[in-house]
């Protein structure tokens, strides 16, 4: 399939027809799928239908996703710096995984543990699928102990460690029984669920059950707060630290960037629970809320805005007039510059297209970026989100589980005998939703983008193609996979994921770095190369006049 | 700060924990080898974590879009058998994509799981899910054995299997199995056989695919590759040269054995040995003259290994990479009087430890070799034994910057840095070109700890 590249951007088609269109090639039952995670968002207050989410993806379509163990393992427990990893699979799921999300960490000293830039892995053979593999996982743990030491070792399935039967649960209980430190497994087998999204389930279970809660150390902080779904790509973590940090707010851990096994064993001292990327981490939120009592609100720290809204929301929870005025008082520091940069970018990029296809939460959260830079946002999709990440939580009740999710374990919790602790009368929280907190929730992608936008789930290479062709916009983003047959295209990928080795994004140094390198992008004398001199002008009638 | 502070100096013997691994699975080598055939779309029959990792592999490599497809294998079909999946698939992928071919490698999931992909294909075909005109090949690519290198071996003999015709009828061409190297290598070795007017059927082929031009215009599948009447001309070729034996052999041997293609097992071009014998090897299957220009390339390199000799003399190196680079490699450092002292493949097999001894034999140092070793092992080595010099791929950098040892890249993957898609290593230009990187990261070591006094102008 060749596409050639149109110079003409068709500034408006009626993104219905446009739809029909994506959809004309596709054999009639693959059509038929696509064509519920394929929407046009409707005006304010008309109702957007239904959209799509988290089904299996249709083989052979050339899929953006990943899998259950690159949820879990390479998602949520990469980040954590001081547990061993150990992969029990054939050695490509830990090779595959190893530094190659940009998870930045941070140790004071060489004494302080920092296990991230090494690959453990039990590397099966023929003979452990065959005989099974629970004897070298044992041996491989206790042969990570002895070397390392470390205070957690933890264990992720790969694909055949379902299928030939390995209980690595058992393995894990019977290690920590004789190694007297945490080591725990994760069923997170490639191919359950239908992408990275059921290991973010997984690991946020086992995160629950094994660690959160398991050390009572009260850290010293007036407003303590835990990060959830944060995980410290390019520095993101980084700079919303520095910032709360400035506002006397205290990060008693975060999920999971930058983060150490205690954080998480001590996190459910904190009062507040933050959530950034609401797909991967929403299990634990409610958990802790339901065993701890520790509530959690939806924040945003992609955007200047938005960064500053979210403080303000931190704020208005604790109810504090110090805090309150703190928050200002950076706000007001903070934005000088940020609008300083963004007034030097604008003109260049005002008017512009984007559009984003991004994992489960940052093609919404970037949007707030491109609107800041005036651009407006033509399309967007998540790989693997739910339905709620695009309609907002309140349809969860109608969500349906449909059988390729419905192994994927819903932990029982109630509240804890000992600590659970409701940080807030319910008083208190009447008061604040009535002055319009909202607590838990979150509204979806979909009401934020702009009207007769289109919205794609799980966007495949094909129809990556013909939106390209079609819409001609000035900017896409999504991941690595994608990058290169866009850009060749004639048009700019903007990595969100990995940030083409950029960042931070988050925050307000982030705001800057962001709208620079758009610009950039966007700008970019490069894409004025892509024709040779003589085939703008082919003809030849210049070489008889030359002397 | 190191970055691999954990590393003990003192080794222990280590049974089932791998650290840092000097390999990886063999699905991305057979995607690669997939990439070479023209108008192929490589598939990966398991979940699609694979098929993502792989991809990705392959683009941070490249800088390329490396497109892939996947059978998408969800839980029931991890119990009950992906063959809807892979049916689907074919179905979906010669609608939507049109390739002239698919071709099929498989992952420790199906291969655990035990689908029968020949089968499954036939019943595509017999289903009418086959285009006429269009082609799905496959090969078994199971994780848990080999590597990356036995997976791209597999998927060669795969397509072969598929293609390869004898008619009976010679076509006068030497077929060459380049092994497992960059599409540079590819265009360098094409390039030689050319110079000699050797006519080839270089399979496979990822020059022009994998490192190809940006004109506005994308292309699925872009204008190189080994044409499929190519592929299937294998069968009449005057024999076979297979470069590397881990990556090129089997397929090879193959040809010999169903076809009677005559083979000859060589080890990768790279340095002035290697190149030697492939040279020869040409001229000898082909009955051609050596030209000219190539003896001209030879003497340009030896003349440069001559004119810098004092800066290789018994520099000790770290290698670590698949094993048909690295037997190659050590073989050049040491012909350039360097010394070879920690050698690692991640890939098994027992042949790389006995072929290295040979080659280190003459060494005036004691040399440690490991096949199936891993990074982790190399360190220690190194931390025990330091080196002046350190050759692999991009995850040795952080051993790099820990013991402050230069680095040249090479193998795979290459993560951090651009050039080996574009200039070759093969090859006596390719000689030329190593012998660069190493004289460049050596005299620039020399300049960076030179004291002001000794600090030189000219090298």
């Amino acid at each position: 399939m060749t596409t050639i590249a149109k110079k003409k951007k068709i500034v408006q088609m009626d993104p219905t027809e446009l739809m029909e269109d994506l959809l004309k090639k596709y054999p009639t039952k693959v059509a038929r799928k696509r064509a519920k995670q394929i929407m046009v968002k409707e005006a304010e207050g008309a109702e957007t239908p239904e959209m799509g989410a988290n089904v299996r993806t249709i083989p052979g379509i050339i899929t953006m996703r990943g899998c259950t163990y690159a949820g879990c393992k390479g998602v949520i427990l990469g980040p954590t710096r001081d547990i061993v990893n150990i992969t029990h699979g054939p050695i490509g799921c830990g090779f595959y995984s190893w530094l190659t999300r940009r998870n930045q960490t941070y140790t004071e000293t060489d004494a302080d543990e920092n296990f991230m830039t090494y690959a453990f892995s039990t590397d099966m053979n023929e003979n452990d699928i065959v005989f099974g593999g629970e004897k070298k996982l044992k041996q491989a743990i206790m042969e990570a102990y002895e070397l390392f030491h470390p205070k957690a070792i933890a264990v992720f399935s790969t694909c055949p460690v379902g299928l030939i039967g390995d209980d690595v649960h058992a393995v894990a209980r019977e290690m920590k029984e004789k190694l007297g430190i945490n080591v725990f497994g994760f069923s997170c087998e490639g191919y359950k669920g239908v992408s990275q999204s059921a290991g973010h389930h997984i690991a946020n279970n086992q995160i629950f059950k094994h660690v959160v809660g398991t050390k009572e150390e009260i850290k010293v902080g007036e407003f303590k707060i835990n990060l959830l779904g944060e995980y410290n790509i390019g520095g993101d973590g980084f700079e919303i630290d520095r910032i709360l940090d400035k506002c006397g707010i205290t990060v008693i851990s975060t999920f999971s960037g930058n983060s150490t096994y205690d954080q998480f064993a001590t996190s459910h001292t904190a009062d507040l629970n933050t959530v950034m990327c609401h797909r991967s981490i929403n299990y634990v939120a409610e958990m802790m809320e339901t065993k701890y009592g520790i509530p959690w609100i939806k924040v945003n720290f992609i955007g200047a805005e938005a960064t500053a809204k979210s403080l303000r929301k931190i704020a208005q929870y604790f109810d504090s007039p110090k805090l309150t005025e703190r928050v200002e008082a950076v706000i007001a520091e903070e934005m000088p510059t940020v609008k300083l940069a963004m007034d030097m970018v604008r003109p260049r990029t005002e008017g512009k297209t984007a559009m984003l296809f991004v994992g489960g939460s940052r093609a919404h959260h970037y949007q707030e970026l491109f609107k800041e830079l005036g651009m407006r946002t033509i399309s967007a999709g998540y790989e693997f989100a739910h339905r709620d990440d695009y309609e907002g939580r309140h349809v969860i009740p109608e969500i349906k589980v449909d059988a390729d999710s419905r192994n994927i374990e819903e932990l029982e919790v109630e509240p804890c005998a000992e600590s659970y602790n409701p940080r807030k009368t319910p008083e208190e929280i009447k008061n604040l939703e009535e002055a319009g907190f909202t607590f838990k929730e979150y509204a979806g992608m979909i009401p934020d983008m702009p009207t007769k936008s289109l919205v794609i789930d799980d966007l495949n290479q094909y129809e990556a193609e013909k939106l390209i062709e079609i819409m001609r916009p000035d900017i896409f983003c999504a991941g690595i996979k994608e990058k290169y047959s866009v850009q060749k295209l004639g048009i700019p990928l903007k990595q969100l994921h990995n940030y083409d080795i950029g960042g931070p994004y988050a925050g307000f140094k982030g705001a800057v770095n962001f709208y620079q390198d758009i610009d950039r992008m966007v700008n970019s004398r490069v894409w004025s190369y892509l024709k040779a001199p003589w085939q703008e002008k082919p003809e030849l009638s210049a070489t008889y006049v030359w002397e | 700060m190191t970055l691999l502070r954990h590393t003990p100096t003192e080794i222990k013997d280590r049974s089932a924990l791998s650290i840092n691994p000097a390999k990886t699975c063999q699905p991305v080598g057979a995607m690669y080898a997939a990439l070479g055939i023209h108008g192929c779309l490589p598939h990966s029959h398991g979940s699609q974590g694979c098929c993502a990792y792989h991809r990705s592999a392959l683009t941070r490599h490249y800088k390329e879009p490396v497109s892939a497809a996947t059978s998408s294998f969800t839980e029931g079909a991890s119990v009950f058998g992906g063959q809807a999946n892979l049916l689907q698939a074919i179905n979906n992928i010669f609608t939507v994509y049109e390739p002239d071919v698919i071709a099929v490698h498989t992952t420790c999931l199906s291969e655990t799981i035990g689908d029968d992909v020949p089968q499954i294909t036939e019943k595509a075909r017999q289903e009418g899910k086959i285009p006429d005109g269009k082609f799905v090949v496959s090969a078994s690519t199971p994780s848990y054995v080999g590597s990356h290198v036995t997976g791209f071996s597999n998927m060669v003999m795969g397509t072969l299997k598929g293609f390869a015709e004898k008619t009976g009828k010679k076509n006068g061409k030497v077929n060459i199995i380049p092994g497992f190297v960059e599409p540079s290598d590819m265009e360098e070795i094409k390039r030689l056989a050319a110079a000699m007017g050797v006519r080839t059927i270089l399979f496979p082929d990822t020059s022009g695919v994998l490192n190809g031009p940006l004109t506005g215009e994308y292309k699925m599948f872009p204008d190189g590759g080994t044409t499929i009447e190519e592929l299937r001309s294998t069968g009449d070729s005057i024999g076979t040269l297979a470069l590397g034996e881990w990556a090129s052999a089997d397929g090879a041997k193959y040809l010999d054995s169903t076809h009677k293609v005559p083979c000859k097992i060589l080890d990768l071009p790279i340095g002035l040995k290697a190149t030697d014998r492939f040279i020869d090897a040409l001229r000898l299957i082909s009955g051609r003259h050596v030209t000219d220009l190539i003896a001209h390339e030879r003497g340009q390199l030896v003349d440069v290994i001559s004119d810098m000799h004092q800066y290789f003399y018994h520099k000790k190196v770290a290698l670590v990479g698949d094993p048909d680079q690295v037997i190659a490699l050590t073989e050049f450092l040491t012909s350039i009087d360097m010394c070879p002292v920690h050698i690692v493949t991640g890939t098994p097999g027992k042949k790389f430890e006995a072929r290295i001894k040979e080659i280190t034999a003459d060494s005036p140092f004691p040399v440690n070799v490991k096949a199936h070793g891993d990074m982790f092992l190399l360190h220690q080595w190194i931390k025990n034994d330091p080196v002046d010099l350190l050759i692999g791929n991009t995850y040795c950098k952080y051993m790099a910057r820990d013991e402050d040892t230069p680095l040249i890249r090479h193998g795979f993957p290459i993560l951090d840095r651009v050039g080996h898609q574009y200039f070759p290593t093969v090859g006596y230009k390719g000689g030329l070109r190593l012998l660069e990187k190493i004289l460049d990261a050596l005299l620039t070591r020399i300049d960076r700890d030179a004291k002001e006094d000794q600090f030189e102008l000219a090298m």
